[in-house]
């Protein structure tokens, strides 16, 4: 009997607790940045993201219709089950309202599918992978910055023409690398490149040696690396101390500044580069730049952090337009206003959650040629936003009418 | 109540089973205060490390292999559940079959050695099935499986509310630990204890020391297969993070930090490491240092383990755990 009465209490209980738990708006607009602190992403994306977020939220006055703005942060370490955990804690215990930055695919996706069915907005700067705003895409998510289309098959066209005719691919074995070398390899067959064939690579990856004779035993005359931040770095000075350098050209497929300026530019002058933003380009971007600097030692940001300032801060401009959090009502304000800000002249959001705007051609400077640090680019063509970025005609989101 | 049907047995509320009682009442009202995915990622683990410490703790075999079985049973989980449309109830028993299968065979060969060579080898086959799980497309690699759906149990309960998927990871939780408890108290745990403490003389009372061994190895991976299972229902997601040999020595970690074959002790444990990295994920790398020094200090100061140190430290006020 008294265990009866026990257990009646304590679902009486249960229920008057889960009553007083209801969910409300919470009279906030949180924002999580969910990056990589620790690892091989850190540098390009990290803390710099934070800032960014945090720039935007200054800018926007630090409230919107008298709703105060607050930016969490979180390391997802690069992994798809820690995203997931931190983004569902987020969206259902801690009020968070969209998510931003997602470097790294496997995390992106698995917020991705969260966010979705839960409603709230994604922002992803971070990741590549071209899924995102195919089969993956959804109604409350957006790619900002780049893609894989933009950067790895810019750079591979432009490096086929200049006579880069075959090529041997080193690939970071999970869902970005493998669609970085398979955007790379349409392009370079559509500009009549021959591929000579690939190895991949785990990921984060430290010695490279047998993946670099691998590479040199092929016979290419190009390397692409279809990786990024440490695993670039790494792969770059590498090949440089095995002399592979001399008779095959290296080609980053996706490169950040802060690659550069870990690598130095005596190892990586001449190297050619698709990017989405340059600190260097005009006032603007100058003028985000130092400020941005201020806060971070002197870095520069990189085409990612200035992704997330101007997602970030389109995000808040539209919460004021719609005057509202509700994640779906803010996204089709998101898609209806256009993007106007340093990082993008005149982007727009298509309805599968691609952000479209200009993209640049860069060869990295020699350092006869460089005034000094973070001075690393000379741009050599400003790539109109819809010829840079894949076709709404080859989409395959679900959203895009045909 | 018909008291001819239970003759002898003493239904008197011991203090023992008082604690049991406000252990489980506990966890009955715990989501309601607490977060319910932090708990059932507790609950998992709690099962994982349960399924562990049978067989370390009261068999004396350490395995450096069970992620295998933890992470291997979710991918199975969350592939049959997400691509051929299982029911969760249905696709947690593939997951347990698959990880009592792999637990077959490699204990069959695993059992031959014992002490350091059990442990590298079980290590051996856990790498070589983390292998299997980057390359095999099905697991899609460094992305995993995502999106699993947590579907309705047996057709009607909705698992998809957090409530219903907590309550049903604690009834499966409670029923596994009391199915462990039957273990180490039946003849057979006690067969299992006799070779642990004196292997030679198991053998010369006429056991069949490889078949006990085996049993309780199967037994162990089915246990550890569950809980992964169970874990890609709730997270909606299988990962490479479940099978790397960093799962294994986190099970390791939890066990010893709550007590070596204790009924409570790996409970005590995965609650202990999994609310660490929940609560302090915001230091990011932190974590595996702040957990070290935790480590460091219990193997200092309490060797048995927290729940280890409790039962002697109860047993003195006269209550018997």
């Amino acid at each position: 009997m008294i265990i009866k009465r026990l257990l009646m209490s304590v679902a009486a209980l249960a229920l008057s607790t889960g009553l007083a738990h209801a969910q409300f708006s919470d009279g906030k607009v949180k924002i999580g940045v969910l990056t990589d602190l620790s690892g091989t992403y850190s540098d390009l994306a990290g803390q710099g993201n934070i800032v960014a977020a945090q720039m935007a939220a200054e800018d926007a006055g630090g409230k919107i219709n008298g709703m105060p703005i607050e930016i969490v942060s979180a390391d997802h370490q690069n992994k798809a089950d820690i995203a997931s955990a931190i983004a569902r804690k987020w969206y259902e215990n801690e009020g968070v309202d969209a998510i931003a930055d997602l470097v790294t695919t496997a995390a992106a996706r698995a917020v991705r599918e969260i966010s979705k069915e839960k409603g709230k907005i994604d922002l992803i700067s971070g990741a590549a992978s071209l899924p995102l705003t195919n089969d993956w895409c959804s109604p409350t998510g957006f790619h900002w910055t780049y893609d894989n289309f933009a950067t790895g098959a810019g750079t591979a066209a432009s490096v086929t023409k200049q006579g880069g005719s075959s090529w041997f691919f080193l690939t970071a074995d999970y869902a970005f690398g493998h669609d970085l070398q398979a955007q790379s390899e349409r392009a370079i067959k559509a500009n009549g490149g021959e591929i000579k064939g690939g190895v991949r690579h785990p990921f984060p990856n430290a010695d490279f040696s047998s993946f670099l004779l691998q590479a040199q035993a092929s016979g290419a005359k190009i390397i692409g690396l279809a990786n990024a931040g440490a695993d670039t770095i790494n792969a770059i000075k590498q090949a440089k101390e095995f002399g592979i350098t001399k008779s095959q050209n290296l080609v980053g497929l996706l490169i950040f500044i802060t690659d550069i300026h870990s690598l130095g530019l005596e190892t990586a002058q001449g190297m050619m580069l698709t990017t989405g933003f340059y600190w260097d380009i005009d006032d603007q971007t100058r003028a985000f730049a130092k400020r941005f600097a201020a806060k971070m030692n002197g870095r520069m940001p990189s085409m990612i952090q200035a992704g997330v300032y101007s997602a970030v801060s389109h995000y808040l401009k539209s919460i004021q337009a719609a005057k509202t959090d509700e994640g779906v009502k803010v996204a089709d304000k998101m898609r209806e206003l256009p993007i106007k800000d340093f990082f993008a002249k005149n982007g727009k959001l298509r309805p599968n959650g691609r952000m479209v705007h200009d993209m640049y051609l860069a060869q990295v400077k020699t350092p006869a040629e460089s005034k000094g640090p973070w001075d690393y680019y000379k741009i050599l063509r400003t790539i109109p936003g819809d010829e840079a970025f894949q076709p709404l005609s080859e989409n395959t989101c679900p959203l895009v009418k045909k | 109540m018909n008291q001819k049907a239970i003759p002898v047995r003493n239904r008197a509320m011991t203090p023992q089973r008082l604690l049991v009682l406000a252990l489980l009442l506990l966890a009955l009202a715990a989501p309601f205060g607490i977060y319910p995915i932090f708990l059932m990622k507790g609950l998992c683990f709690a099962l994982f490390a349960a399924a562990f410490n049978l067989l370390l703790g009261y068999v004396g075999l350490l395995s450096f292999g069970h992620a295998m079985f933890f992470g291997f049973a979710s991918y199975v989980t969350a592939h049959a559940a997400k691509e051929w449309g299982f029911s969760p109830e249905l696709a947690i028993l593939a997951g347990v079959a698959t990880a009592a299968a792999l637990g077959l065979v490699t204990g069959w060969l695993a059992i031959r050695r014992s002490g350091i060579y059990f442990a590298m080898v079980t290590l051996a086959f856990s790498q070589m099935m983390f292998f299997v799980a980057i390359q095999a497309p099905f697991t899609h690699g460094e992305d995993g499986i995502q999106g699993v759906p947590r579907g309705h149990l047996l057709g009607f309960i909705d698992l998809n509310d957090s409530l219903a998927m907590y309550y049903f990871v604690l009834a499966v939780f409670v029923a596994s630990l009391l199915f462990i408890h039957r273990i180490v108290t039946s003849p057979f745990g006690q067969v299992l204890k006799a070779i642990r403490d004196n292997e030679p003389r198991a053998i010369s009372l006429g056991y069949e020391v490889e078949r006990y061994k085996l049993l309780a190895f199967v037994l162990s991976a089915a246990l550890a297969g569950l809980a992964g299972s169970m874990k890609s229902v709730v997270f909606q997601l299988a990962s490479l993070a479940d099978v790397h040999w960093h799962a294994s020595g986190e099970v390791v970690l939890m066990t010893l930090l709550g007590g070596v074959g204790t009924v409570f002790g790996p409970t005590v444990g995965a609650f202990l490491v999994v609310a660490i990295q929940n609560y302090l994920s915001e230091t990011g790398s932190w974590v595996t240092i702040i957990q070290g020094v935790i480590f460091i200090l219990c193997v200092l100061m309490f060797r048995r383990g927290m729940a280890g140190m409790l039962g002697p430290m109860m047993k003195k006020r006269g209550i018997d755990v």
